[in-house]
């Protein structure tokens, strides 16, 4: 069985995947938070069944501590807040459909796959499989910020991203502390600035809806 | 105490300063000491011996220039700030405690830039250039109408997303070196990086110079990734306008630089330079389009400095020690120019008291002295000799006949069409009745005067030593 701890890693890095589809899919702001939570949740343990193949790396158990941490509590918790405070949880306004949403996506993730898969043949297979279902994380990340209207929303789409960021981070050996630590600072600043702004659309508008902010262009007197 | 260290520390402890002083002139005149000192820095490192590469920092022919540029622009647009913000404090604008903020802001900036063009190690360059990002963002939403909020939250999203694009890129290129150099910070070092590029996995290289493209393009402004750069231009402070045109840009496009010369170091990889030329022309060509139907001064100017980017970006994409010479000159002669009709731009609007075109007719009239500082500034960045701008268009369009006739005729066809709307809109400014209510500038031009006086001289006579100079740092670039 000595593909065991390699199917183990690919499995969770699938059901990183997997929870970013659930996202898309997603239709009140309450129920995206919680799947929000558990792409975090899943990828520390992602991230920390890295730390532990590759042995003797404690920057990693600490990485999956911060994303469990900072992303599967701190930072959902407040978005829930948010949330509640403006009374916008059964609002997610999309751009475009669910089902042409679902098909692009199924779409990245076939084009990832067979990108990585193609390009990478010379690498180490943990990192090259892991590299492609991040690579997918990441593309899913995108497709949700542009379909979707809701300020919280492409929030939440922007940290299922760095997600994705950090499982191909944390795929790749012994890839230097300096790096993680900073992915975490970056998120937690991201976070300060993301709920600053929040704030300061709803000191102006009654809606976190960017189409709101759309109408007050300036160019189009 | 090296230049390098002072280089990064003096805007570390200015920002840390600036944010605990609470009366405003007093932080301006700090915010424009620390930027000071900073350049007399950079010309410390210019002029004295150079560190030797290390884990940390590297200074070699090509960020030199890079840094000396971005300190002196730096100083420059903190000195013109100084003068601005005055006015938005005495109309209502702005209040102390935005200011306080505003100021530790630029210097958190400067420390962002000036770190990501000092450092050797790719991961840190990553980290310095969301650093400068994030800071800018929050200046840009400074005013908190609902433009700028609007401005800013778009520039967030698509900066952040580019960010993140350029960072899978570099767990690429770390992917493709670790297997050669080893697991850990060595991997990670540029320097160490460049000798070995030929032994990295290509397939691997190839797709993180595509996402690192498409990460630090998306920050570069490059067409189609440039939405967030007119409205991000057009609703900040103005000084803010003149350092994003003339340093942050630079910096991004810095950090692709970097990563060519990885590519250029490996034979079997995709060659880089093509797809940098394509986005450098799709940028001039759609800039050229765009700036006949702006009718916002700031985002006139804004598009013009996609437009440069796109010429910059085409020249490095070309390659070849004359158009790599070339592109580098322009983006210095675009970063004093396109900074000093920021300058121009910012004391018209607060004359004016509107930033429409519509309102800014009759400049001549109205404000002579401000009229033929934003005439030289807009007739050198639209390529008139004999400014510098037009000396490094000339070695373009000339290099690249020779080279490639073909994409040289879209060149010149671009660069006229961008030539003719700006000459269009300056006249619109220049000429006609002025409103009757226009306020008196009395705000001190000299950054302006400063920064034509060096593109003009650069225009008629180059200095051996700042040829020899840049020719050093085009050889770098292969």
């Amino acid at each position: 069985m000595a593909t065991l701890p390699i199917d183990i890693a690919h499995l969770l890095a699938g059901g990183l995947v997997l929870m970013s589809f659930l996202m898309i899919y997603q239709d009140r702001l309450s129920a995206l938070l919680d799947v929000f939570t558990a792409h975090a949740v899943v990828l520390a343990a992602s991230v920390a069944w890295q730390a532990h193949l590759q042995g003797d790396t404690f920057h990693l158990y600490l990485t999956a501590l911060i994303a469990l941490a900072f992303k599967g509590a701190v930072i959902p918790m407040a978005l829930a807040r948010i949330v509640r405070r403006l009374g916008i949880h059964r609002e997610v306004e999309t751009v475009v459909g669910t089902v042409p949403t679902m098909l692009a996506g199924i779409g990245l993730a076939a084009l990832s796959i067979v990108l990585m898969m193609r390009l990478t043949a010379g690498a180490d297979p943990l990192a090259r499989e892991d590299l492609a279902f991040a690579l997918t994380v990441v593309l899913l990340g995108l497709l949700m910020m542009v379909t979707r209207r809701n300020a919280v929303s492409q929030v939440v789409g922007f940290m299922s991203l760095e997600n994705g960021l950090i499982l191909a981070a944390a795929g790749a050996r012994g890839m230097p502390l300096v790096v993680e630590i900073a992915v975490a600072f970056s998120i937690l600043i991201a976070f300060i600035v993301i709920g600053v702004f929040l704030f300061r659309i709803r000191e102006r508008f009654d809606t976190v809806d960017l189409a709101a902010l759309d109408e007050v262009r300036g160019d189009r007197a | 105490m090296t230049p390098v260290a002072l280089i990064l520390l003096i805007p570390a402890i200015a920002a840390a300063l600036l944010a605990a002083i609470p009366g405003t002139r007093l932080a301006a005149r700090v915010n424009v000491l620390a930027a000071g000192a900073t350049f007399l820095a950079a010309l410390a490192l210019l002029t004295g011996p150079r560190p030797a590469p290390g884990a940390l920092f590297l200074v070699d022919d090509l960020n030199i220039v890079f840094i000396v540029l971005n300190t002196l622009v730096g100083f420059t647009a903190a000195s013109f700030s100084a003068s601005y913000i005055g006015h938005e404090v005495a109309a209502g604008r702005l209040t102390p405690v935005t200011l306080r903020f505003y100021h530790a802001m630029y210097q958190v900036m400067m420390f962002g830039m000036n770190a990501a063009l000092l450092t050797d190690n790719i991961g840190l360059m990553w980290v310095s250039v969301e650093l400068a990002t994030l800071s800018t963002v929050l200046m840009v939403g400074l005013y908190r109408t609902p433009e700028a909020l609007e401005a800013a939250w778009k520039y967030f999203i698509l900066g952040s997303v580019g960010i993140a694009l350029a960072l899978f890129g570099t767990i690429l290129v770390y992917m493709a070196a670790q297997p050669v150099l080893g697991e850990g910070t060595p991997a990670m070092v540029w320097s160490n990086l460049l000798p070995h590029a030929a032994a990295f996995d290509p397939g691997l290289l190839n797709l993180a110079f595509i996402f690192l493209l498409l990460g630090y393009g998306t920050k570069v402004g490059l067409a189609p990734l440039h939405a967030w750069l007119p409205d991000a231009h057009a609703e900040g402070p103005t000084p803010i306008s003149a350092v994003l045109s003339g340093l942050l840009l630079n910096v991004a496009l810095y950090a692709v630089l970097r990563f060519k010369m990885l590519m250029a170091a490996n034979p079997a990889t995709l060659p880089p330079g093509p797809l940098m030329a394509a986005m450098g022309l799709a940028s001039l060509l759609f800039a050229g389009l765009m700036l006949y139907r702006r009718r916002d001064i700031k985002r006139l100017f804004a598009y013009s400095s996609i437009e440069h980017m796109g010429i910059i970006t085409f020249a490095f994409g070309m390659g070849g020690g004359l158009a790599n010479f070339a592109g580098l000159l322009h983006m210095a002669m675009h970063s004093l120019t396109k900074s000093a009709i920021f300058f121009s731009v910012g004391h018209v609007t607060q004359a004016r008291g509107s930033q429409r075109i519509a309102d800014i007719r009759g400049l001549s009239v109205s404000h002579p002295r401000l009229a033929v500082a934003l005439a030289l500034g807009v007739l050198a960045i639209a390529g008139l000799p004999p400014f510098g701008v037009f000396l490094s268009e000339f070695l373009l369009v000339t290099s690249t006949f020779a080279r490639a006739p073909a994409l040289a005729l879209v060149l010149a066809a671009g660069l006229l069409l961008a030539f003719g709307a700006l000459i269009l809109r300056l006249t619109g400014i220049l000429f006609g009745d002025p409103p009757p209510e226009t306020a008196p500038v009395r705000a001190s031009t000299l950054p302006i005067w400063l920064h034509m006086g060096l593109v003009l001289a650069a225009g008629i006579h180059l200095p051996a030593e700042i040829v020899a100079w840049f020719q050093a740092a085009a050889r770098l670039l292969g």
